[in-house]
């Protein structure tokens, strides 16, 4: 038996059953990561040692008869954007390279807490900035279906990894489509939870309002899984929200007969690849067959999403990434370094000033220094009312929208990128079109209400074709629900990159 | 440059205040780490104070009630609805580069408090325009002893919360702001809010202040408005107000510059040059980028919780000074000396008055030599070793005639000194009752010796009787001088 062929709800049992140790288990993964990971780099830090001392313990568990976690044996791979008490964290980032926190977040405590393997971080976008992993400060992640594409972003890291079979679960984040859009362009399943729904405690924050943590998986039914251990009531974070979580798991055999599913014209814009085109129409033609109905549906100020998000996101993060000053902990410039850096002879106001200036402009990569500056600049006197305020404004009418569309129907469809995965570097000089990948996702996040990813297809090319559900306010049994019922009638979702096999 | 009080100013002072006070809590604002002060630096912190990345701050109901006490106790207006901003600027001991703090909504508004002077030299009611909430930052320590210039950073502080209270310019002199001062911390001490120890730095004022001048025409000129910082006690708020008066009257017959013309200006107060200097034009001007926190929930307040505030309140120190004058017949000054001193010495006072039964006499003693006695050994009265029933024991026996006043004085003098009972004192110092028969006898004696007084008594000159007391003492000092002196005369009229 290969456990890396192995769905997470099947290594779970097996393990529990004593028909594979967590040892054995893990070993199996780690050893792919050996092989593999050098071509595709979607881990930052791998934990070899600290993951099997874990299986072992859990091994030495199960045999001496003692209870076991939910997820006990589970190999889990974390972006590098959360917490972990004795793995660095390092948002992909210069600024961080090294940095140790002494706490773990809510979700990994949980993870934890489950008995799953913590097996190593993952890489991602610099602080979650981006659509493609590219702005990683430890090189971007290749897309396992061709390593010269880019397997989305921000937790392109945690696609790649799943793609690739290096764990059979990852953990990402999302905060305008960070975990839907690697899903998709990686052909495997992500869920991002309702805002509120999984604690953003210990989650280093890009845009608090938007940020949400989610699984990556290879099915729906093992994001189930691993939802039901990570969602839940934080009382240290204080947007975490009270609701009961339901057993996802034991709520996916319900036939999906009268549900209503909505599509929107507008994602049927100039700008969509007719071959994504093609897998989104094939999704929905499963879906009527699975039973469901469709329902045309409008999100009359969806189009506003993009511009909405790149002025909101910006803001928070110009805030949340101001303790990055080289003062108590991170990057901080070396004076006699500085010299040879060269500032062009800038003059600073006091030596404070310089090293703040210094630290962060060494620290932080392109992409961030720009959406601090966005931030910046809207939040500044003079321009909040017009950029930020309104933006917020804006949010408002896309979160009506939502909801007056979820009175007429359950979930909407449609694609998760115009496009499937493309070619690195192709768009690095064009940071507006890179904005664009986060088109069809960016308003699940402004409405604060759930998505969930999967594949839907492959291009001529080989390429994966992404599916997207979005759904009201705690939704996430009938979003998991739906898509598990589409990969029972499909098998896009069992397909494994040839080059890397 | 300080003119002299008595000649009056040729232009009105006008002043507002802004008072930063931190609160009584037993944690910080945000987190769960200590408030304590004095510990050791950097002790009293956690991920959330750090700043650490990915930490959350979960709002302490119990610091927000206790700045809803205040603003309450401040006739302020309470939202129903509030909520918490971000104050965005760089400084090491801000370690997430911003404040929490309240923007455009804060948690209370449109409040007074008026202090009136017992003297009757003014009455001053001033309005508030806000009160809210923030969390404070860390310390900076300067470490030029290292000789490295290195700046240390102490977090303990960071967090803890603090209420901002804005007043409007409604102060008409730095005597009057002074007052004002001493008001509110008398309030926000009783309330249990604060312990406003400007020491430790738990409460700090900045002041605005500028002139109004009429002029020859009727028109009034006004100065630009100055901001006035770094002032560490109500003294030196005081004598900075009174030197930046003076400061812009000058400015303004020298130069004519009149509010709006120039931005607003800061200034440092220098305590032992006794000046303002200007600050540097950067530490004036910023821009906080101030915009709702993201990580916080906004805050909705019923009127059931006020009212639960509200009734926790006790009395504040206005109430308290008027019942105090009536309750046990004392004037309005006496109630103003004993309230202003605080709570604790309230108590003290009402518990030696009831068993003494009287509030003047007791009023005199707290007064005259409870108070001096603190004062001189720089003590609060929980931990003055004379008791309330210690005290009006001695009281009872000054009223009774045992002794008279200046010897109870020696009394109370070696208690404080050996930690006795009055009745032991009283006992090792030979003091007993002296009785009827025993003075009866000491005065006849007396008389024999003294025809000269008693041929004075005779003539009519009873004051003469005097003479007799100091003599009476040195035979027993017990004797109450009073007695001596009636029974000697009713003695010689009877011969
Ligand atoms: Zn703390």
């Amino acid at each position: 038996m290969q456990p890396a062929e192995l769905s997470a709800v099947d290594l779970v049992a097996a393990i529990r059953q004593g028909d594979l140790t967590a040892v054995q288990c893990t070993e199996a993964f780690l050893e792919r990561v050996a092989r593999l990971d050098g071509s595709i780099n979607a881990f930052l830090k791998v934990d070899r040692e600290g993951a099997l001392a874990t299986a072992a313990a859990i091994d030495a568990r199960r045999k001496a008869g003692k209870p076991l976690g939910a997820l006990a044996g589970l190999p889990v791979a974390v972006k590098d954007a959360l917490c972990t008490r004795d793995l660095p964290t390092t948002c992909a980032s210069k600024m961080l390279a090294g940095f140790r926190p002494p706490y773990d977040a809510d979700t990994v405590a949980r993870l934890r807490a489950a008995d799953a393997v913590i097996v190593g971080k993952t890489n991602m976008d610099e602080f979650a900035m981006g659509g493609s992993n590219e702005n990683s400060a430890f090189g971007p992640v290749k897309n396992p279906w061709d390593l010269a594409r880019a397997p989305g972003g921000s937790s392109g890291g945690s696609a790649a990894c799943v793609a690739a079979d290096m764990a059979p679960v990852a953990i990402g984040s999302d905060t305008g489509g960070s975990i839907r859009q690697p899903a998709g362009l990686c052909g495997i399943t992500g869920l991002k939870p309702t805002y509120g729904r999984v604690s953003r405690r210990g989650l280093v924050a890009f845009a608090s309002s938007l940020d949400q943590i989610g699984p990556m998986a290879r099915s729906a039914a093992d994001c189930a899984l691993v939802l039901e251990t990570i969602a839940g009531h934080d009382p240290l974070d204080s947007t975490s929200l009270a609701a009961d979580v339901p057993r996802y798991t034991e709520l996916l055999e319900q036939p999906l007969t009268g549900l209503r599913i909505g599509r929107v014209a507008d994602h049927y814009a100039a700008g969509l690849d007719p071959e994504v085109k093609r897998g989104v129409d094939e999704a929905f033609a499963v879906f009527e067959a699975a039973g469901a109905t469709i329902h045309e549906v409008e999100l009359p100020h969806a189009k506003y999403g993009v511009p909405t998000y790149y002025l909101i996101a910006p803001c928070e993060a110009s805030s949340n990434l101001a303790r990055f000053d080289g003062a108590h902990y991170g990057h901080r410039s070396n004076p006699e370094g500085s010299h040879r850096a060269g500032s062009g002879g800038q003059a600073f106001e006091s030596p404070l000033v310089e090293m703040y200036c210094r630290s962060r402009g060494e620290g932080f990569g392109p992409e961030v220094k720009r959406r601090i500056m966005l931030g910046t600049y809207a939040l500044s006197a003079g321009y909040y009312d017009a950029y930020y305020a309104k933006a917020l404004k804006v949010r408002r009418l896309i979160r009506q929208d939502y909801l007056d569309a979820f009175e007429r129907v359950d979930l909407i469809g449609g694609p998760v990128s115009a496009t499937p995965a493309f070619k690195l570097g192709e768009k690095t000089g064009d940071p507006l079109a890179m904005y664009l990948v986060d088109l069809y996702t960016v308003a699940t996040n402004l409405a604060g209400v759930g998505g969930i990813s999967f594949p839907c297809g492959f291009t001529r090319g080989g390429l994966p074709v992404g599916f997207q559900l979005q759904g009201p306010a705690l939704a996430e049994p009938l979003l998991l629900r739906a898509a598990d019922r589409f990969q029972r009638l499909t098998d896009w979702h069992l397909r494994r990159p040839k080059q890397i096999a | 440059m300080t003119k002299p009080a008595a000649t009056p100013e040729p232009y009105t002072t006008v002043i507002g205040l802004e008072v930063h006070v931190q609160l009584q809590t037993n944690t910080k604002l945000f987190c769960g780490c200590s408030t304590k002060f004095g510990a050791p630096p950097n002790t009293q912190v956690c991920p959330v104070c750090l700043g650490l990345p990915g930490s959350l701050p979960v709002m302490n109901r119990a610091a927000f009630q206790l700045a809803m006490k205040a603003a309450l106790a401040l006739e302020c207006r309470i939202a129903p609805f509030t909520k918490w901003d971000r104050k965005n600027y760089f400084y090491p001991d801000l370690p997430k580069g911003y404040q929490i703090s309240q923007f455009d909504l804060p948690f209370s508004s449109d409040g007074w408090l008026e202090v009136v002077d017992p003297k009757g030299a003014f009455a001053r009611k001033v309005g508030i325009i806000r009160v809210h909430l923030e969390e404070d930052a860390g310390k900076s320590m300067h470490d030029e002893a290292a000789g490295t210039a290195d700046t240390r950073i102490d977090l303990n502080r960071a967090g803890t919360p603090l209420c901002e209270i804005v007043t409007q310019p409604d102060l008409r002199s730095p005597q009057e702001a002074r007052a004002w001062l001493n008001e509110l911390k008398l309030l926000l001490v009783y309330l249990g809010v604060s312990d406003c120890n400007m020491q430790e730095g738990s409460l700090r004022v900045d002041a605005n202040v500028n002139l109004h001048i009429p002029c020859p025409d009727g028109s009034v000129a006004k100065t630009p408005i100055v901001e006035i910082k770094n002032m560490n006690s109500f003294r030196s708020v005081e004598r900075a107000l009174i030197y930046e008066a003076a400061r812009q009257y000058d400015e303004w017959q020298a130069t004519g510059a009149e509010l709006g013309t120039t931005p607003k200006q800061t200034r440092g107060w220098d305590d032992p040059a006794g000046v303002t200097r200007a600050q540097r034009h950067k530490e004036e001007s910023s821009d906080y980028r101030y915009f709702p926190d993201p990580d916080l929930v906004p805050v909705t307040v019923s009127e059931a919780e006020i009212a639960a505030v509200r009734a926790s309140m006790g009395a504040p120190p206005t109430v308290l000074r008027t019942t105090l004058a009536e309750r046990w017949k004392i004037s309005a000054y006496d109630a103003d000396v004993l309230v202003n001193q605080g709570r604790e010495i309230v108590a003290y006072f009402e518990e030696v008055a009831t068993r003494v039964g009287e509030g003047k006499v007791a009023s005199n003693w707290l007064q005259q030599d409870v108070l001096r006695t603190l004062n001189e050994r720089g003590e609060a009265i929980a931990a003055f070793p004379i008791r309330p029933d210690a005290l009006a024991d001695l009281i009872g026996r000054v009223q009774q005639g045992d002794f008279d006043t200046s010897r109870g004085r020696e009394i109370f003098a070696e208690v404080l000194a050996s930690g006795r009972s009055v009745a032991d004192v009283v006992a090792s110092l030979g003091i007993a009752a002296v009785g009827d028969d025993e003075l009866i006898a000491l005065c006849r004696e007396l008389i024999t010796a003294n025809p000269k007084i008693v041929a004075d008594v005779q003539g009519g000159k009873e004051q003469a009787a005097a003479g007799l007391i100091g003599q009476a003492k040195k035979k027993n000092p017990n004797v109450n001088p009073a007695k001596v002196r009636q029974t000697c005369i009713d003695l010689i009229k009877a011969m």
